[in-house]
């Protein structure tokens, strides 16, 4: 008989995107978002920073609106206004960085906003503590729930944001780049927890850049590209090489130009640094015309080190030397004059003044050469400022116009600008490329390997592997702190330097 | 350096019960400093004249004088706990002082009742505008109630003129509120205390309470957990302009004249006072306690210090000296807990 087969009616699929739209302004973020969520699944939605991934996040968790495209929840069309109603809707998401509240305990973060209460509306603490250690249990974690989350670990501030999920019983889980700041152990408890929340039957959506991770937790997988849907496949039936190719839709040989370059004596040499707690015994070099890759996870301490090699912050022993010539200690001015550029992380903040014109923020590093007789004319920086935006191809209406009106590769360009000017002989560039769109992304690449062939000693830190595959002649790997990888471009596969970043000190033995 | 001492509570003691809990949380909370502080200066200040303490006069300022402020000091707490501010609690005391008057003596034979109602409601309304300049239009609260710190004073001044509310034109029975006394206690401070243990509460035990927390210490992450992060900080302006409003009624009450200038500077104190007693400026941590402790401290020291002998250029300095002294001491304590937390941290790895 077949009465069966009309009882049983696949379940409607937890959450259901088709070609959602949403733009700023003239800008498009997301052209066609389209991904559909089972229950009792984990689903990886992989793709380059710009391809639409944390928009599309954003719309789910009713922090933007869609201009277009439908979105249904468990088969129902849904719109949401807000936070409160995407998370009322069942949905919870999980940011790389956490928000929660630093001042308010463990518990009180759990259950904001809706705490048990009895029937005088009192928030009854004590069944908010048992459950938040019920909870705490499930997960099979030990965390003190009356402690205050300041100072937490990212790893375990997370661990609270998924027990929030599991108190509102969502039954959609997103998780933006979850492991991008976790150690080996910690990816190991998220992904046990994933899998126990994937088994009660929840809906899972897992973002990360990480192809292994990819294929160890997920079931299904979806690629974006430029704001785009390009497709979705169950994880069995695709290969590393495969995601690449759609993720970036041409070869990876396009998007990294590197160009050959006469590779010199060495131009920084850095013995033994140490800074305890934060880095320790940091060797390396850089030849000139080398583009050296710095890779690691997010925290290992590569900021760090490019930091106190330029002088920003302080190093308690070891030595960086430029040409022959030591550094003198927590001296950026020093670093300068002896031919060093740093361009930093943070550009917004660290490398650029937003209310200033691009002229300006090209000049400002060399301003003193170009001040004559105490004054420093409009005329002097716009000359000074327009060969470096024509040579690096600033789009910009004018010179004069407020750097924060830039995009972000075009901000990324005068910083480069603002560096370049001081004519260095080594430049450290931390992540080139984050946050740029994939076209100005290329443009960058290509402007580094320029650098090079002419004889710049390159020091390039990326969380990007593509990238610092890519683009670096050597890559030296970091964890927590230390050196743990170096490879020539012939020997560094992904593979290794991924487990250099990654593995326990125990396993790499 | 610290091995006399007892070990540092582990942030985990699931073997010690509720009453050693208890205990050590009043050791290490923030208003038992100020407490000892404040009952230090009744020390000394009754050591060196007794009459300081040990007279009827002398008690019943101790807990009087300070009661106004203490009102006006809970609501200032609550706005400071959501991370604003509200500089014109000052300036709505003296228009609602001013209203008290004039309600009296325009409407003869208003119930007492009607007058406190009318006050409240009026201060209400003024921490309303506030309250929607903050939270709609997104300015600062710092400039938007400095702005309305002088417009309210500057509508306080237009109104009255070169008037004035005496003692005379008010009814006995309500100047009785602001000087009386139940067994030893003025009614004032009685009213200042059922306001405060009323605000304590709320802000422990009910959900809009804590949410004033989780707003002050981080408004985005309130937003992305769908707190109703504009009604709360409405509601928290509103409550300090309606605790202004209800300071403004007894104002008339306990001084019987009211000229445009009642309260002026109060907003100052206010804000101090909750400084002092824990309430962190940037929001998320102090309770309304503490902000009434440091009102007690704050005036209690006013008085104390010409008893002891210090002049009065001194006095103001040594008030300074207190707020300074209270957020360097707050920074050093928080600044040590997170040290703390995050060795705890890597001790457990």
């Amino acid at each position: 008989m077949t009465v069966e087969q009309t009882t049983t009616t696949p379940a409607p699929p937890a959450l259901e995107l088709a070609k959602v739209v949403k733009s700023f302004g003239a800008v498009v973020a997301l052209r066609s978002g389209t991904i559909t969520l089972e229950q009792g699944s984990i689903h990886a939605l992989i793709g380059e920073n710009g391809a639409g991934k944390s928009t599309l996040v954003k719309i789910i968790a009713g922090l933007y609106r869609r201009d277009a495209g439908t979105f249904r929840l468990r088969g129902e069309e849904v719109d949401f206004h807000s936070t409160a109603q995407s998370k009322a809707a069942g949905i919870a998401v999980i940011y790389q960085e956490p928000t929660l509240f630093p001042d308010l305990s463990v518990t009180e973060n759990i259950f904001m906003g809706r705490q048990p209460t009895n029937r005088f509306g009192r928030i009854d603490r004590k069944a908010m503590r048992t459950e938040a250690e019920e909870i705490f249990a499930r997960l099979g974690v030990s965390i003190d729930p009356d402690r205050i989350t300041d100072g937490l670990s990212i790893a375990d501030q997370q661990i609270i944001e998924i027990a929030k999920a599991i108190s509102l019983d969502a039954r959609v889980l997103i998780m933006d780049e979850p492991t991008a700041a976790l150690s080996g152990v910690e990816v190991e408890r998220l992904f046990a927890v994933a899998r126990s929340l994937r088994d009660e039957g929840r809906a899972l959506m897992f973002i990360s850049h990480r192809f292994d991770e990819v294929f160890a937790l997920c079931d299904t997988v979806t690629v974006m590209r430029d704001g785009s849907y390009i497709a979705t496949e169950p994880i069995a039936e695709t290969s590393v090489d495969e995601l690449v190719r759609q993720m970036v839709g041409r070869d990876v040989a396009e998007l990294f130009p590197k160009l050959p370059a006469e590779i010199g004596d060495d131009v920084l040499v850095v013995e033994g640094l140490t800074r305890p707690g934060v880095f320790h015994d940091i060797s390396f070099t850089v030849r000139a015309g080398e583009i050296v890759g710095l890779a690691g996870l997010v925290g290992a301490g590569r900021s760090e080190v490019a930091r106190a090699i330029f002088g920003v912050d302080p190093y308690s022993s070891g030595s960086v030397r430029v040409s022959g010539t030591a550094l003198p200690k927590g001296n950026p001015n020093a670093a300068m004059t002896r031919g060093l550029a740093l361009v930093p992380e943070d550009r917004r903040k660290q490398g650029l003044v937003l209310d200033e014109s691009v002229s300006r923020n090209i000049t400002l590093a060399i301003r003193s050469t170009l001040t004559k007789g105490g004054l420093l004319t409009d005329r002097a920086q716009n000359t000074a400022a327009a060969v470096w935006a024509s040579r690096l191809e600033v789009k910009t209406a004018a010179l004069d116009a407020e750097t924060g009106t830039l995009s972000g590769g075009n901000q990324q360009k005068v910083v480069l600008g603002k560096w370049l000017a001081t004519e260095p002989t080594v430049l450290i560039v931390d992540e080139p490329t984050r946050g740029i769109d994939v076209g100005t992304k290329s443009e960058v690449h290509r402007l580094l390997s320029v650098l090079a062939q002419q004889g710049i000693a390159i020091l390039m830190i990326s969380s990007e592997l593509p990238e610092v595959l890519g683009m670096a002649d050597r890559v030296l790997v970091m964890r927590e702190g230390s050196l743990t990888g170096e490879f020539p471009r012939s020997e560094a596969t992904p593979e290794a330097v991924m487990f250099a970043a990654t593995a326990d000190k125990e396993d790499a033995k | 350096m610290t091995a006399t001492t007892a070990p540092p509570a582990k942030p985990a003691q699931p073997g010690s019960s509720a009453a050693t809990r208890i205990v050590s949380h009043i050791f290490k909370a923030r208003e038992t400093g100020i407490l000892i502080a404040l009952l230090a200066v009744i020390v000394v200040a009754t050591a060196v004249n007794p009459n300081f303490l040990f007279s009827s006069d002398g008690f019943r300022d101790l807990l009087l004088t300070p009661s106004l402020l203490l009102l006006v000091a809970v609501g200032q707490a609550i706005v400071i706990i959501t991370r604003n501010v509200d500089l014109s609690v000052g300036s709505v005391l003296g228009l609602t002082a001013y209203l008290t008057g004039r309600l009296f003596i325009d409407i003869p034979g208003i119930p007492v009742i009607a007058v406190f109602l009318a006050g409240i409601a009026f201060g209400a309304i003024l921490g309303l505008i506030n309250g929607a300049l903050v939270a709609f239009a997104r300015v600062p609260a710092l400039v938007i109630t400095l702005g309305t710190l002088y417009i309210y004073r500057g509508i306080n001044v237009a109104w009255t003129g070169s008037d004035r509310i005496n003692a005379s034109d008010l009814p006995a029975a309500f100047r009785g509120l602001g000087t009386g006394q139940i067994l030893f206690i003025p009614i004032l401070t009685i009213i200042a205390v059922i306001v405060l243990v009323m605000a304590a509460w709320v802000l422990r035990n009910l959900r809009s309470g804590r949410e004033f927390y989780a707003i002050g210490s981080d408004p985005d992450a309130a937003h992305l957990y769908g707190l109703r992060v504009t009604r709360r900080i409405l509601t928290a302006f509103v409550l300090s302009g309606a605790l202004a409003g209800l300071s403004g009624v007894l104002y008339a009450a306990r001084y019987g004249t009211v000229s445009s200038g009642a309260g002026t500077g109060l907003e100052l104190q206010a804000i101090g006072a909750a400084v002092i007693g824990g309430v962190a400026i940037s929001g998320g941590v102090g309770t309304v306690w503490g902000a009434a402790i440091g009102a007690y401290l704050l005036l209690t020291i006013n008085r104390a210090l010409p008893i002891v002998g210090i002049q009065d250029f001194w006095q103001r300095a040594v008030v300074g000296a207190l707020i300074i002294g209270a957020i360097v001491l707050d920074r050093v304590l928080a600044l040590r807990q997170h040290r703390k937390l995050i060795e705890a941290r890597e001790d457990v790895r």
